[in-house]
């Protein structure tokens, strides 16, 4: 009923427990990770909470608008920026502590040496759209809370 | 082609071949492909008889699932062709079906799930959309649903508060893709309290039709939320706010209150004021305070903070105010809003930028950002 990001992050999030870069892993161990990943989506495709799984590459720019008549402005790649989105998961789940319970699942996805990374994921959730129904029904505010 | 009759068939057709043996599960499959079928054939063909059709249909496609299934186990289970007579289906069944869809080992999407499907009729496409799903999860959500009360006797009775919460939590929804929940919540209940005579279930029926009532109003052409005080009230469908009023005084006339009969009598009240200043706050706050008494919710002790600050006025509302957890979502907004009803506008901007912060979606964050830099700007020297 609620839905969630699960971001992960090229850098910017803090160190992981088993900290080793991809490339120092044995092909096998990629592979593990590969498949932990797949076989989480297709577990809450089943359960019926997967909503879209996406990622991003590193490299990317900057862009602005240039002003009337004028081309886009663009920079980049953006060397500077500490933080860099990864991929994301979104789930629609009956509560935040499913959320929670979730990323921890995705964060236990083996890395070096088949062990869990621990990695830090970052759980936001989604804002609606629109106001429900009864929440904003009683009051001149406007912003009376809702009845539940 | 009708589909509100489509749609209000449903869960008797479906009562029909459970009645006949089928088990849930298998039952409201065939019902779903009827229905398809249905869509794809009435508009040459209508038939005379559209239950009969559906009946005839969803046995069909029963049947031939069954026997598929048992070739694929090689069982030697032999399907009967003609149905078991069995006890026609009565008014019992489909409450029953409503117990089952909302059955308290579901969790609450997937019991709003199930209801809309097997009791609203509305497919697994429709459900998903409206809910901001992909087609596949909300099939898989069904169809756990199903297994997770395939073990529940059919005929096994519910306690009617928990159908109540779902159909609550249906209304809620709201509308996306081209199913409007609301409209379906209240249908649904209208079912519903035409099959058990329940103060509590005419209560919450009332209380959708005055919420509903007021929909047109409710937001402005740019999406943004219209306060009820500065609603058009010309805007209000008063057919449908009538409808609420009586349901809602035959109700309450059972002597058996519940919040749902409290929370349409808050409702009531409101839409009986021509103009908003002629609410009659000092009976709202009666009616919270049943609210308290009957759920001693703290969302309703703050929703009684609002109106004692428009009956007592705003310092008697910020005493009430204090004496709940600040951390209760739109505490702070209801907080905004008595101090600037009590000219501190200052401070009322101020809570008013740090309630927007914490908004649960997106028509609040902005109606809450609009108000500090309403207040902002007639600050500024």
């Amino acid at each position: 009923m609620a839905k969630y990001l699960l971001l992960k992050h090229y850098r910017g999030a803090p160190a992981p427990v088993n900290d080793v870069p991809m490339d120092q892993w044995t092909p096998e161990e990629i592979s593990a990770h590969v498949r932990y990943m797949n076989d989480f989506a297709a577990r809450l495709e089943k359960s019926g909470e997967f909503v879209d799984s996406q990622a991003l590459t590193p490299e990317g720019s900057w862009v602005q608008y240039g002003g009337e008549g004028r081309p886009p402005v663009t920079d980049g790649p953006f060397a500077e920026t500490k933080d860099l989105i990864a991929d994301w998961m979104i789930i629609d789940v009956d509560s935040h502590e499913r959320a929670v319970e979730l990323a921890a699942e995705l964060s236990a996805a083996p890395g070096a040496g088949g062990r869990p990374i621990h990695e830090w994921l970052e759980v936001r959730p989604f804002m609606n759209p629109h106001a429900t129904v009864t929440d904003f029904a009683d009051h001149c505010t406007g912003t009376a809370p809702a009845q539940e | 082609m009708d589909e509100a009759l489509l749609r209000s068939l449903t869960p008797n057709v479906l009562t029909v071949l459970v009645r006949r043996g089928a088990d849930f599960a298998a039952a409201e499959d065939a019902v779903q492909e009827a229905l398809l079928e249905a869509v794809r054939v009435w508009p040459q063909d209508p038939p005379r008889d559209a239950k009969g059709w559906l009946v005839t249909v969803a046995w069909r496609k029963f049947l031939d699932q069954a026997r598929a299934d048992s070739a694929r186990r090689r069982r030697e289970d032999r399907v009967e062709e003609q149905p078991p007579p069995g006890p026609a289906p009565s008014v019992d069944d489909t409450l029953h079906l409503y117990f089952l869809c909302a059955h308290p080992s579901l969790t609450p999407s997937s019991a709003v799930a199930l209801t809309l499907r097997a009791v609203g009729g509305l497919t697994t496409r429709q459900i998903a959309q409206a809910c901001l799903v992909p087609e596949a999860t909300m099939a898989q959500r069904i169809s756990r649903a199903k297994r997770t009360v395939s073990g529940v006797r059919f005929d096994q009775p519910g306690d009617v508060a928990t159908v109540l919460r779902v159909l609550y939590l249906v209304f809620n929804e709201g509308y996306s893709g081209d199913v409007d929940l609301a409209a379906e919540a209240i249908r649904l209940t209208r079912q519903l309290a035409a099959a058990i005579d329940h103060p509590e279930v005419a209560g919450l029926l009332a209380l959708m039709l005055l919420h509903h009532a007021r929909r047109a109003a409710r937001t402005a052409p740019d999406g943004s939320l219209v306060p009820l005080a500065e609603q058009d009230r010309g805007r209000w469908d008063t057919r449908m706010i009538a409808e609420g009023v009586e349901i809602l005084q035959a109700a309450l006339a059972h002597d058996r209150l519940g919040e749902f009969q409290a929370q349409a009598a808050v409702a009531a009240l409101h839409a009986d004021a021509p103009r908003a200043e002629e609410t009659d706050w000092v009976q709202i706050v009666e009616w919270y305070d049943e609210l308290v008494r009957l759920t001693d919710s703290p969302v309703a002790r703050l929703n009684r903070a609002v109106a004692v600050g428009e009956a007592d006025g705003p310092r008697a509302g910020l005493a009430a105010l204090a004496e709940l957890d600040a951390s209760l979502p739109r505490h702070t907004a209801v907080a905004a809003h008595l101090h600037e009803r009590d000219g501190d506008l200052t401070t009322a901007a101020r809570l008013y930028a740090e309630a927007a912060q914490k908004a649960p979606n997106l028509a609040e964050r902005d109606h809450l950002t609009r108000q500090a830099a309403r207040l902002n700007t007639l600050l500024r020297p």
